[in-house]
């Protein structure tokens, strides 16, 4: 499989502190990328130095042999990068629908291809019957697809999920989990940060580990699990909580 | 041009600078607590005077021993703001808040012109008046006396907000709601004494101002812009900050004036404040 | 995505993507129609004069509900584009001899032009910053031309009084009505125009720039250069205005064309009525310019004050308990376009 992003040495700091040093790794084309790590391991600004929105101090991102590094968001998106928030923003006063259509008409010229789009999407994350509803009126788990599909429509190469399962509840989790998997048998490449422990480890294909900015291990789920490192620094949350 | 001249502007530009600083302190301190943008300062401002102006015309008392009676009459016009129109828009969007301080403006200039006609008014044989001389400059005795003013109140202020109980909470308040109401400090009440305290700032520098200055219904309007102006150059929130802000503007104004032309005196200060929050949005010197 | 179309899905898409409530439509068509003929029931000078007030006024505040309903920028500057608006017309007029007509497209275009050299710099600005940076740019306008020999300084452009050919001079002088029509005409013109805006790419771009900037500029959208897009057409639906106001009054100066109570009034109006809805502007002017016209016949020169006053408690009684505008009262169903079961 081909690299389609490779990220050398990212780095960022903020006041002194060290969001994110020297961070690489690279993702595969069509590959689940899992990222862990615990509260204020730097997983956040690593999508957002990404995606654009933050601008890094040092390093390179890559996109299929073409630099990326501090592009601006919305050209990052036009390239085929996708995103999600960790603190949810939707369009608040628009319809699931027209939220939706934001994101088509990134890539579609015409307001009506772009609404038909919009809806398969919509139907894709099985939101269908919600598509007239505000989105303030949507549930967390909903608002969770919402961001996905508006995402989705912009048709991205390569997804990056800022935690997936977060802040909902039990139920709606599984649906989340199976909607992941199904992005990747459509063949997009997704990068997900996750809090679940189970769920990274079931569907990721690598896990990318970080602790206090920094790498601590880059492997596949199985090794992660054994990892010294990880363990430690997942120790070491439970410990101060 | 001598370097008189220059240092006369100057000394002038800071003596006004302290007064704009004043002003600014209020609107900065009532920002910081909520978060408001209180476009009626000037108004507020402009009341101040005429209050001095009617108790030297009607009581014949001169305007710097009415500053007690003023300060009450806009702590408690502070009071009822809060409590009849702040208090109700305090989670509204940020237009509604704009609005609304911007409807009161609006009401209280209005009602100056109708109460108080359009007319210039002026205090005439205060206490306070003539100028004297050292080494070639002249300096207005009611300028100078009112920078002190300011200045003293300016360091009142600041040790109530800095050493006192009530001061403490305000600024817990002013930093974060949520936890200063969990350690029991009522916000509702830091509000209000917020609002008294910022329009106390305005009743000493409207005093002051009236000894010198045309009272009109319209006066406020420079001195709120030139506030503002303040406020951002100071951060929001920030009341040292408004200090230097003030004292900034005030140079900018009259050696600015001097310079270049004076009748586009107001320009140098946007120019001011455009440059700044163009190049630096958080102001030159932050929050606190 | 999916090859088996659910049919939920074929339904969903066989919806149009707009619909258009038959009745209010036909509503719509009858008060337009009726506005057009309105003059032919012989009013008063008066109702013409008051009218066409109310067109204007509608106008200027669509063109700040553009600004704050499409991209959340609040502008208390907006007496900048009214004033080049009546200063371009009245300039070419008086100056260089051209008709108003050609004056009013060169006002827009120059308006269009400032409001992109202004939004450059300072639309990047968030919430207060914006707002009290574009009332002290506004302020800057009205010193400026005080002081420009060019434009006349304080004493402004008078605009000498034509009675030879109304049309090229845009001078109605037997009979106010004419100005009635311009107006209306652009009053119905800025309505449709903003109606257009609003079902556009454009309007969802600036919707989404409105609600949420952060996820508009990660679906691809520019953010910056959608908020000038967004501050050029606003100031390019103001500018008109002056320009008829200044043939009207034949007199353009600092004060009358950038005052500060101009920027005012046309947030008012539009917070009045509702902001971010077409509706509000026209409702708002609709309340808000028949007090200050009434009141200047009743309370003569001192009706100034009472009209603000209203005004003033007006807007802080809308604030505290209708804050989002006097549409809010009309249901829903009337004032948005009918949601799919």
């Amino acid at each position: 499989m081909s690299i389609l992003l490779k990220v050398e040495n990212l780095s960022r700091s903020f006041g002194g502190i060290h969001a994110n040093s020297d961070i690489s790794f690279d993702v595969k084309e069509g590959e689940i990328l899992g990222v862990i790590g615990p509260n204020g391991a730097g997983k956040s600004t690593l999508f957002d130095l990404i995606t654009g929105f933050t601008k890094s101090d040092r390093g390179q991102v890559t996109l299929r042999e073409k630099n990326i590094t501090n592009v601006r968001p919305d050209l990052i998106c036009r390239m085929g990068v996708g995103r999600t928030f960790q603190k949810l923003k939707p369009f608040a006063e628009q319809t699931l629908l027209e939220n939706v259509i934001v994101g088509a008409l990134a890539k579609e010229k015409n307001l009506k291809v772009a609404r038909d789009k919009a809806l398969e999407i919509i139907d894709f994350v099985d939101l269908i019957e919600k598509r007239h509803h505000y989105a303030k009126e949507l549930s967390t788990g909903q608002r969770k697809r919402l961001e996905l599909a508006r995402a989705l429509a912009t048709d991205p190469k390569l997804l990056l999920m800022d935690e997936v399962t977060g802040g909902v509840d039990q139920r709606t989790i599984p649906g989340l989990v199976e909607l992941v998997l199904k992005l990747k048998k459509n063949g997009i490449t997704v990068v997900t940060i996750e809090h679940n422990m189970k769920i990274i480890m079931d569907i990721s294909d690598r896990i990318l580990a970080l602790n206090q900015g920094k790498r601590i291990a880059f492997d596949i789920p199985k090794n992660i699990s054994q990892n010294s490192q990880v363990i430690d620094a997942y120790l070491g949350t439970i410990d101060a909580a | 041009m001598t370097s008189q001249v220059i240092i006369q502007a100057l000394i002038s530009g800071i003596l006004m600078g302290l007064i704009y600083a004043l002003i600014a302190a209020g609107l900065s301190l009532i920002f910081g607590l909520m978060e408001i943008v209180n476009f009626a300062h000037g108004d507020h401002l402009m009341i101040s005077m005429f209050s001095a102006f009617w108790f030297w015309m009607l009581f014949g008392i001169d305007p710097i021993f009415s500053i007690p009676l003023t300060i009450l009459l806009m702590a408690a016009i502070g009071v009822a703001t809060h409590y009849f129109i702040i208090r109700k828009i305090l989670n509204s969007t940020m237009l509604v808040q704009i609005c609304a301080t911007f409807g009161l403006a609006v009401v209280l200039r209005a009602l100056a012109q109708l109460l108080f006609t359009p007319d210039f008014r002026t205090i005439k044989n205060p206490i306070i008046q003539g100028k004297f001389e050292i080494l070639g400059i002249f300096i207005g005795k009611p300028q100078l006396y009112a920078s002190l003013v300011c200045l003293i109140a300016f360091i009142l202020l600041y040790f109530f907000v800095t050493r006192t109980e009530a001061g403490t909470a305000l600024q817990a308040t002013s930093q974060d709601r949520q936890a200063a109401e969990i350690l029991g400090i009522p916000s509702n009440k830091m509000f209000a004494l917020g609002w008294a305290i910022g329009l106390s700032c305005v009743a000493v520098a409207g005093s002051m101002l009236s000894n010198f200055y045309y009272v009109f219904p319209d006066v406020g309007v420079n001195f709120s812009l030139f506030a503002f102006v303040a406020v951002a150059l100071g951060g929001f929130g920030s009341i040292t900050g408004s200090l230097i802000a003030g004292i900034i503007i005030g140079i900018v104004e009259s050696v600015g004036g001097l310079l270049i032309d004076p009748s586009f005196k107001l320009l140098y200060v946007f120019a001011v404040y455009l440059f700044v929050v163009i190049v630096r949005p958080q102001g030159i010197f932050g929050r606190y | 995505m999916n090859n088996n179309i659910s049919p939920r899905l074929l339904e969903a898409k066989n919806e149009p993507l707009w619909y258009f409530n038959k009745n209010s439509l036909i509503i719509i068509g009858v008060v337009i129609l009726s506005l057009f003929l309105f003059p032919f029931t012989s009013p008063s000078k008066f109702a013409i004069h008051l009218m066409m007030m109310i067109f204007m006024h509608a106008v200027m505040a669509q063109s700040w509900n553009v600004l704050a309903g499409f991209s959340g920028q609040i502008s208390l500057g907006h007496a900048i584009f009214f004033g080049i608006g009546a200063y371009a017309s009245a300039y070419f007029y008086v100056k260089l001899h051209i008709t108003p007509w050609i004056g009013i497209l060169a006002g827009i275009g120059i308006s269009g032009f400032v409001a992109m050299l202004i939004g450059i710099p300072i639309l990047r600005l968030k919430g207060h910053y914006f707002a009290i940076a574009t009332l002290l740019i506004g302020i800057s306008f009205q010193v400026v031309f005080q002081r420009w020999p060019e434009v006349g300084s304080s004493s402004g452009l008078w605009i000498p009084i034509n009675r030879d050919s109304p049309w090229t001079s845009m001078q109605f002088h037997k009979s106010k009505v004419a100005y009635y029509y311009i107006s209306l005409i652009f009053f119905v013109g800025s309505f449709f125009l903003v109606w257009l805006l609003n079902r556009s790419k454009l309007g969802y771009r600036l919707r989404a720039i409105r609600d949420q900037s952060d996820a508009a500029s990660s679906l691809g959208i520019h953010v910056s250069k959608y908020k000038i897009i967004a501050f050029v057409i606003s100031a390019m639906i103001m500018a008109p205005m002056g320009s008829i106001y200044a043939q009207y009054v034949l007199i353009v100066d600092p004060n009358n064309a950038f005052n500060v109570d101009i920027s005012i009034l046309v947030l008012l109006i539009s917070v009045m009525g509702g902001v971010g809805n077409i509706w509000g502007p026209i409702i708002g002017s609709a309340i808000l310019i028949p007090i200050s016209e009434f009141s200047r016949i009743y309370f003569g020169g001192t009706g100034r004050s009472i009209d603000l006053i209203v005004y003033g408690v007006l807007i802080i009684i809308i604030c505290i308990f209708r804050p989002a505008g006097i549409v809010s009262l009309i249901p829903r169903s009337f004032r948005e376009r009918e949601k799919a079961k």
